[in-house]
């Protein structure tokens, strides 16, 4: 009879990793689907599927204690899920993903402890025990990194913390101190007996709280591309930690294609503004002392009357968004701009600077949000060849993206980052809200050029006597 | 500080260099402003004027250059008036340092610290102290207007009762200021405007004013960096003769405006030329003070040719307009050194090139400074061979750092077996094989697609939920429950909002 029963709980065993196979493919099936924008809805319906056959397995094991209270949490918490993301404003999609971020975090620290205070699980082999307290160890720890690191994204991205990079002497050092004492930490608590490591644990906890704080504190706004990618990854490792404690395969999988998907994109971000990952994370533009060269010249400005003139003169119209249009919400008059052009016959495409925005990809969700037809909304390797031949350039909110001093001005603190050549079509006309200075804090010699007119005001409304000028 | 206007000694000079608003701008900055007596009736502008904005009169030259500090002049000072001068003084006016070495030479001799006007830098910044470009504005005005007078005929075409009159056809030559203040002028009173240079860039400005640009066939940019047109080769000129020929024969007003900074104005307009042209016709000189752009000029005369075409070599120069102006331009210069508290900065841009004697020093020529919008740095493009061989050295940099990887990465995992627990090294076994996969599937995601790959992970990640599920015990007492209730409850939140949300996102991309 009981061998009987090994043998049934066996099979269910192997159904069950089946099962978590089978949701890995899909999840992997899920993120291959995003590589276009025709298969990208299949691959979120994979990922729900896989999810959906993730959970169920989870339950095939018949060890899950607490049906009832887990039904509860997950009523609300799908409630509490569906209401946010249809609310959500596409503006404010970078602080929706920086607190999602801090959840899976938040998650990983609880459920690491909940895992350390299991005295069930029976463990008799020396090694496997250390590694087990390891696997939890570093689980709560990047966990923590995670939880704390998105919330404060998430306070810059919402401003509620001021955005500007938060550094002080000797946080180098501190942070290896730290970091040494979390390494000592790790060993005392592998070494201990029963609940006496909890003492240990508790203290790197809330170190990995401060790391988290520091890191997110010392970057600055317009690095938030890549914190958000890095988080991004943090949360992936996060999942991946929990399942070697939990000794999941799927939860490794899982996390693995998550992390390796983030470390992806910061690899982009950082590209696409010529920095080192090392360099982002270690502090913002405020060390340096590069400032930049003063600019001579005359910033000339122009009215709305005569940026309609120029746009009715012209054939060939390139608009490049940046930040600024995000936070004027003028995605929907920029749109009703391009489909009056459009009906008079002009050319008229987007150039979308990679780390335009707070997220990589916030211009192109915000654009198609405005119903922009993704076909005109170019990348800006595949922009660039085409400004010399463009007779208007129409920059709105966008600064350090656009700046000539990335190229020509090697004491520009931008320079040798990537930028959308705007200066060179025939005419630029930038819309901004007054002459301040971009995240990077550099003068932009574009406003200098001769071929350049500042067009001054709230993107929105400006947008608005553009779209009513042209008929 | 004293300012001091004395009376312009020229004959012909109508100018003075301030009028009554500009002496209330120059006591506004702060400085006494004294006026030689009579000094502005050329001008229209009385001693009673001068008085009734608070400039102190003064009877004769000696005393008010004794008196002043800063002397505001329009033409270059006489022998005479160097005399009068004080050490240290400082003196404002035009000066032609290129062709005035003499002049400069005794200026220095005597310590003056002079500024000449007509070098003021041609930069964006000291645009409204440049006086050659608000002169050359009325120049170019005022020749047409000249040229309108001695042209029997209307500008603009009309249609009348008693017939039809055909609009003029004017070419202006040169489109600096004065030739693009000429363009306006003439297309203002309705003539229809042609216009040439040798510099592409003024196509646009030329085309603003609402003229049409003519140009030669030959590629050859007379642009350079000081913000004048160059020389152009022999084969441009003779181009550029056989064009004018063809728009002498055409047109009824050429106003030429060609000027080289420190040399002969160039010789545009020939005999033969003239000659194509219908009487009537009228040539304006506007170069005719460096020698003129037409062989016939005659400088300060008005002559007419026996074909009966009109040669103007003086042009009024609306005295009380002009001196308002160079008044205006003067201030913003003694604005731009300080007003008031009035410095000498040699190492301002423009002060060290316009300061053409200082300190008992001639300070001229002054070291060029590029002004064009765009000057054009080469960069040395690398060679095929270099190119191959800097790519090869890369290829093989990286070979080598990938198999070090690699090692490091292998002895790793071998150190690793030998410890761990099988079961361990089955969970790495997943988890490698997870990165590389997903290290390659997600290259291929589309930029545009960013954010939504962002919060479809955001979802998946929410995987973690898992964890909630087998820790949650029965007992709602359990801090284990607690924990893993909330877990429970973040990790659903992570999947359906991040579901949802991708979804919603993805609907709203269209083709």
């Amino acid at each position: 009879m009981t061998t009987l029963l090994n043998i049934q709980i066996e099979q269910i065993a192997n159904i069950q990793i089946a099962a978590y196979i089978f949701a890995s493919i899909l999840f992997i099936l899920s993120l291959s689907g995003l590589s276009s924008q025709e298969t990208a809805k299949k691959g979120v319906i994979y990922g729900v599927i896989g999810m959906l056959i993730a959970i169920s397995s989870a339950f095939l094991g018949g060890t899950i204690n607490g049906i009832p209270f887990i039904i509860i949490a997950i009523v609300i918490a799908s409630i509490i899920g569906i209401i946010v993301a249809r609310k959500v404003e596409m503006t404010a999609m970078p602080q929706l993903i920086a607190l999602l971020h801090s959840f899976v975090g938040l998650a990983a620290i609880l459920v690491g402890f909940s895992s350390y205070f299991d005295t069930g699980a029976e463990i008799h082999d020396a090694a496997e025990k250390s590694i087990h307290l390891v696997e939890i160890f570093i689980g709560i720890f990047i966990g923590g990194i995670t939880f704390t690191g998105s919330i404060i994204a998430w306070g810059k991205l919402t401003e509620k913390i001021g955005s500007k990079p938060f550094i002080f002497k000797g946080k180098d050092m501190l942070n290896i101190v730290l970091l040494l004492a979390s390494i000592v930490l790790c060993v005392l608590f592998v070494g201990s007996e029963g609940m006496d490591g909890k003492l240990y644990l508790f203290i790197a906890t809330a170190i990995a709280l401060f790391f988290g704080v520091m890191m997110v504190m010392a970057i600055g706004g317009a690095d938030m591309p890549v914190v958000i990618s890095m988080l991004n990854s943090t949360s992936g490792w996060t999942a991946s930690a929990l399942g070697f404690m939990l000794g999941n395969n799927l939860l490794i999988i899982t996390g693995a294609l998550v992390g390796s998907s983030g470390a992806i994109l910061s690899i982009i971000m950082c590209n696409a503004m010529n920095r080192s990952f090392f360099s982002v994370i270690t502090g913002g533009f405020g060390l340096e002392v590069k400032t930049g060269k003063k600019i001579e010249g005359k910033v000339t400005s122009i009215t709305a009357e005569e940026a309609i003139e120029l746009l009715k003169d012209s054939q060939s119209v390139i608009i490049v968004p940046g930040y600024g249009m995000a936070v004027a919400k003028a995605q929907y008059p920029v749109f009703e701009l391009v489909e009056k052009l459009r009906k008079k016959g002009k050319l008229v495409r987007f150039g979308i600077h990679p780390v335009a925005g707070r997220l990589p990809g916030h211009m192109n969700v915000l654009l198609a949000e405005a119903n922009v037809p993704y076909d005109i909304v170019l990348e800006m390797d595949e922009i660039n060849p085409d400004l010399p031949e463009t007779d208007l350039v129409l920059v709105i909110g966008a600064n350090d993206t656009v700046s000539p001093g990335a190229q020509d001005d090697p004491s520009s603190p931008i320079y040798g980052m990537p930028v959308i050549e705007a200066w060179k079509a025939a005419k630029v006309i930038v819309m901004k809200r007054s002459m301040a200075v971009g995240y990077a804090g550099v003068d932009n010699p574009l406003f200098y050029k001769d071929n350049t007119e500042m067009l001054y005001g709230d993107a929105k409304a400006t947008l608005n006597k553009l779209v009513a000028g042209i008929e | 500080m004293k300012v001091g206007i004395p009376k312009e000694l020229s004959q012909n000079e109508l100018r003075v260099a301030a009028t009554k608003q500009t002496v209330i701008r120059l006591k506004k900055q702060g400085f006494e402003v004294l006026v030689e007596k009579g000094c502005g009736v050329k001008a229209k502008v009385s001693d009673e004027d001068y008085a009734a904005v608070g400039a102190e009169i003064i009877m004769t030259a000696s005393e008010l250059y004794s008196k002043s500090d800063i002397i505001l002049k329009v033409q270059p000072p006489t022998e005479q008036e160097v005399d009068l001068m004080k050490k240290g003084q400082v003196l404002l006016s035009f000066l032609y340092p290129a062709q005035n070495q003499e002049l400069l030479k005794k200026l220095a001799d005597a310590g003056i610290n002079a500024i000449a006007m007509d070098a003021i830098p041609r930069i964006s910044r000291a645009q409204k102290m440049d006086v050659l470009s608000s002169m050359a504005n009325i120049a170019g005005y005022r020749a047409v207007i000249e040229a309108a007078n001695f042209f029997g005929r209307f500008l603009n075409g009309q249609i009348t009762a008693a017939g039809k009159v055909e609009p003029a056809k004017v070419l202006v030559i040169g489109a600096g200021v004065a030739g693009l203040a000429a363009i306006g002028t003439a297309k203002s009173l309705g003539a229809i405007v042609r216009a040439f240079d040798t510099r592409k860039e003024t196509a646009e400005q030329i085309q603003s004013m609402g003229a049409q640009f003519i140009t030669v066939e030959i590629d050859e940019d007379g642009s350079t960096s000081s913000g004048y047109s160059k020389q152009m080769s022999q084969a441009f000129i003779d181009a550029e003769m056989a064009l004018f020929k063809k728009q002498a024969e055409e047109v009824d007003i050429i106003v030429t405006t060609a000027q080289i900074p420190g040399k002969e104005a160039p010789k545009l307009i020939l005999d033969y030329h003239v000659k194509a042209m219908k009487p009537g016709s009228v040539i304006v000189d506007l170069a005719a003070s460096t020698g003129g752009n037409c062989v016939f000029t005659k400088k300060d005369e008005v002559y007419t040719t026996e074909n009966g075409v009109t040669i103007i070599g003086k042009i009024d120069t609306l005295p009380s307009q002009a001196s308002f102006l160079y008044g205006n331009n003067l201030c913003h210069l003694l604005d731009d050194m300080g007003a008031g508290n009035f410095k000498i900065d040699m190492n301002d841009d423009i002060i060290k090139r316009a300061m053409v004697t200082f300190e008992g020093k001639i300070n001229w020529p002054p070291e060029p400074l590029a002004v064009s919008a765009q000057a054009k740095t080469e960069v040395p493009k690398p060679t095929l061979e270099e190119e191959t061989a800097s790519k090869a050295k890369k290829v093989r940099k990286a070979v080598i750092s990938n198999i070090i990887t690699l090692a490091i990465l292998g002895g790793l995992l071998f150190l690793l077996g030998g410890v761990a627990p099988s079961k361990f090294m089955g969970h790495i076994t997943a988890f490698v094989l997870a990165v590389f996969v997903g290290w390659n599937v997600i290259w291929n995601v589309t930029h545009a697609l960013h954010t939504p790959l962002m919060s479809v992970t955001n979802a998946i990640s929410g995987i973690i939920i898992i964890g909630g599920l087998l820790q949650i015990q029965d007992e709602i007492s359990d801090p284990r429950t607690i924990m893993a209730f909330v877990a429970i409850l973040v990790a659903t939140i992570n999947i359906v909002g991040g579901f949802v949300v991708t979804y919603r996102m993805l609907n709203m991309f269209k083709k």
